[in-house]
């Protein structure tokens, strides 16, 4: 029964959103306030019935209701309640309904906050009820998610125990949250291109913002998760799904800094609306890659061709209409702001210019590989190798220029000026640079390079923080989330180029040196998890005769699903990992193991943490603003 | 269980590279290794040029899987026999295809995959040249 009260919802949620595109779209027109009431309630509906029939499908999960197919394929009575409630979206139809919640709720929430006035507001309600339709129709005829089985099973199959961790219990929302928040921004800019509104950017901020901080934690634990779960010490594969999730950050970034210039001094109106097509075009093409099953890793749930059909007619309706809509209506649009070359507008157009070009690397280096194969069945593979050789000194390049925006001035800056300004940071570099080259081995030049434009965004991130003591939040803002971005390249250079490892068979008793640490090998015991069966090692950590510390990686055997996982044991200093894997029994008590010391690892995702805080704060400032003082006032007063 | 199976195959099927290495000591790590440090960090670095061809994610330097063990077992059959790094490479690429490489090579079906990154820098480049220039022109 309450399957089919799921499927109800999913209608009426389908109902709503055509309710909403239509009336939204009529609403748009300045005498049609009815269109416009209508259009909201329809959005606060949607979000209701999206959230029942969500909350259908989790209590599904929760009780353990083999008769819907979906339960019986990705769930089992064993295990935890957090990985019944997380395997909801750990399937492909699960995911997809939480995909259509996200967007219902940000729909609610262009409804609710009526940002950039009624006509905007329901112009954009209108676009995102032709989106939320489109992906209720695909729910509804190729990934239903309240299919049912007759008879059901005693018993379900069980989730892929890679997924049954905390970290992949809370990524697919963040990212959702991400993926999906930039539709909020490509519907707000199709409605701009429609009412012809200015102040649009203003009206889309949040959303841009929210979209950007939830890339960034997703993508960050997304990361985490690789490197503590699959036990080789890695943080990124350039995966193509890792890269599904990079090209979206990547143009949402050159949004949030395209948007910034248009909203201040009213530069780049047509470019930062092509943007937000782009970022969202980019998500879609994300979960195309992800969904249609054209990529083989732990994220393709199911390869099914009429899926991935399905999302390429939706991608192309989404983006081309949005792309036609946009050559219709952009040349009406005022353009053309003036500035000097030497100015703020300048160095934020550089920003898009090499983010731009950095996505265009990862776009090329993902999609390259299938269009060749599906255009004369030659097979390559993009490694590595490749994003070293065009990402990194694209990106390099960009990371050197971000300490000089803040300090030019719109419209005309002062070079000279802002240069004379950062010396304390160029100082910092030389010295971070020299120090690594002086004392820390093996000596690395990329190394010392990478520190040196750390030193250079942390420095300077540092100087804005004082300069502009008891300054407007999205002054520290932004120094917040470029200093995020120092500190993650410290991390990432760090473990990339001083990580010491050691793949041994040890016999308890035995010790090995790894790095600065000596670790005695105690044995293994067998122990009984939830749903697991697993191999325990304890190894110490010995300091000087004595045990310092005692760590316990597990193989663990997921008996319901029938594989091993390998959960590893970290023990962290803050500044440096030290990193445990328990390989397989080698007989006589021996056991693999394998042993990796990280320097610098956790500032990776403390740097994230800290852009993000860095977008959150910025996002305070605007809500307060927002409730604080009309349009005008508050433009004036950043 | 499977898994160790292959393991232990695999395990199997790499000692005679260990017989093979001039000074195979009896301090034999996962997989393989050599003793001597120089030959062991190219091999290192030559498995991390080599795709695991099952899992696709990862190099065969980190992949568990059994094809990977059999690759890098050829590998370093093939540095014991004295082959350079680029024959060992050629030699799998005749085996294996182009897939093999992380490192896509360069040639004329792949000229666009190497040339695009920085063609779209030099556009968007150029498109931003000619917006500050207008716009300078509009400001003075």
């Amino acid at each position: 029964m309450t399957g089919e009260l799921g499927q109800l919802a999913v209608c009426f949620a389908l109902a709503l959103s055509l309710v909403m595109a239509g009336a939204g779209l009529l609403g748009a027109r300045a005498d049609q306030a009815a269109a416009r009431s209508i259009a909201n309630g329809a959005a606060m509906g949607m979000l209701v019935f999206v959230a029942l029939a969500f909350g259908v499908l989790t209590y599904a999960f929760v009780v353990s209701d083999f008769s819907i197919a979906l339960v019986a394929n990705h769930s089992h009575t064993s295990k935890p309640l957090i990985y019944k409630i997380s395997g909801v979206w750990g399937n492909h139809e699960g995911s997809m309904l939480l995909w259509v919640l996200v967007l219902a709720i940000y729909a609610a929430l262009v409804a609710g906050l009526q940002r950039g006035g009624e006509r905007l507001t329901s112009a954009s309600l209108g676009v995102q009820g032709l989106l939320a339709a489109a992906f209720f129709l695909f729910l509804l005829f190729t990934s239903n998610p309240f299919g049912r089985l007759d008879p059901a099973p005693f018993e379900g199959a069980g989730l892929t125990p890679l997924l049954q961790d905390i970290g992949l219990a809370i990524h697919p929302p963040m990212l959702y949250a991400g993926y999906v928040g930039l539709s909020a921004s490509f519907a707000y800019a199709a409605a701009a291109l429609m009412v012809g509104e200015e102040g649009w950017t203003r009206a889309a901020r949040p959303f841009m913002l929210i979209a950007w901080i939830a890339l960034t934690c997703g993508m960050a634990l997304g990361s985490w998760w690789a490197y503590y779960e699959l036990g080789w010490g890695g943080f990124w594969f350039w995966d193509p799904v890792e890269n599904a999730s990079l090209m979206p950050w990547l143009i949402a970034t050159a949004l949030l800094h395209s948007a910034l210039a248009t909203e201040k001094s009213g530069a780049f109106r047509t470019w930062t609306l092509l943007l937000a097509i782009g970022g969202f075009s980019m998500s879609l093409i994300g979960t195309f890659l992800v969904r249609s099953g054209l990529t083989s890793s732990v994220h393709a749930f199911a390869s099914d061709p009429t899926r991935g059909f399905f999302i390429m007619i939706l991608i192309a309706l989404a983006i081309g209409g949005a792309l036609a809509l946009f050559a219709w209506r952009a040349p009406t649009l005022k353009g053309g702001a003036a500035f000097e070359p030497v100015s703020r507008e300048t160095t934020l157009l550089l920003n898009n210019v090499f983010l731009i070009a950095s996505c265009a690397c990862v776009f090329v280096g993902t999609l390259y590989p299938l269009v060749l194969e599906a255009f004369n069945g030659t097979k390559i593979s993009v490694g590595p190798p490749y994003y070293a050789l065009t990402f990194a000194p694209i990106f390099f390049a960009l990371l050197l220029l971000v300490p000089l925006g803040p300090r030019l001035g719109w419209k005309r800056g002062d070079l000279k000026a802002a240069w004379r300004s950062l010396y304390p940071a160029l100082g910092l570099a030389v010295i971070a640079a020299v120090t690594v080259l002086a004392i820390i081995t093996p000596r690395s030049v990329v190394a010392a390079m990478a520190f040196a434009v750390a030193g250079w965004l942390i420095g300077a991130s540092i100087l804005d923080l004082r300069r502009r003591k008891g300054a407007r939040a999205s002054a520290f803002a932004a120094a917040l989330a470029h200093a995020g971005l120092g500190v993650t390249l410290l991390g990432v250079t760090g473990t990339t180029a001083w990580r010491s490892e050691a793949l041994t068979v040890m016999a308890p008793g035995e010790t090995i040196v790894v790095g600065p640490y000596t670790l005695r090998f105690d044995g293994v015991t067998e122990v009984t998890g939830p749903n697991y069966v697993a191999d325990r090692g304890h190894i110490a950590l010995m300091d000087g005769g004595k045990v310092k510390a005692m760590l316990r990686p597990e193989q663990r055997f997921y008996t319901a699903e029938g594989q091993s996982v390998s959960d590893t044991a970290i023990r962290t200093t803050g500044l440096r990992d030290l990193y445990l894997a328990l390989g397989d029994n080698r007989g006589g008590g021996r056991y693999a193991v394998r042993v990796y010391v990280s320097p610098l690892a956790p500032l990776i995702w403390l740097g994230a943490l800290v852009m993000a805080l860095g977008g959150m704060l910025s996002l305070g400032g605007r809500l307060r603003a927002g409730a604080r003082a009309p349009v005008a006032e508050a433009v004036a007063a950043e | 269980m499977t898994k160790s199976l292959f393991l232990f195959l695999m395990l199997m099927a790499a000692a005679p590279v260990a017989a093979q290495s001039p000074a195979s000591s009896g301090a034999v790590s996962v997989g393989m290794s050599f003793s001597d440090p120089a030959m062991e960090a190219r091999a290192r670095n030559l498995q991390r040029q080599l795709r695991c061809l099952v899992c696709q994610g990862e190099s065969i330097d980190e992949s568990n899987s059994p094809l990977a063990g059999d690759l890098r077992r050829l590998v370093r059959e093939q540095m014991v026999a004295g082959k350079t790094d680029a024959e060992i490479q050629d030699f799998l690429v005749a085996r294996y295809g182009d897939f093999i490489l992380m490192k896509p090579p360069v040639q004329p079906n792949t000229w666009l995959l190497w040339l695009a990154p920085f063609l779209v820098l030099g556009g968007a480049g150029a498109v931003a040249w000619i917006t500050v220039k207008k716009a300078a022109a509009r400001a003075a």
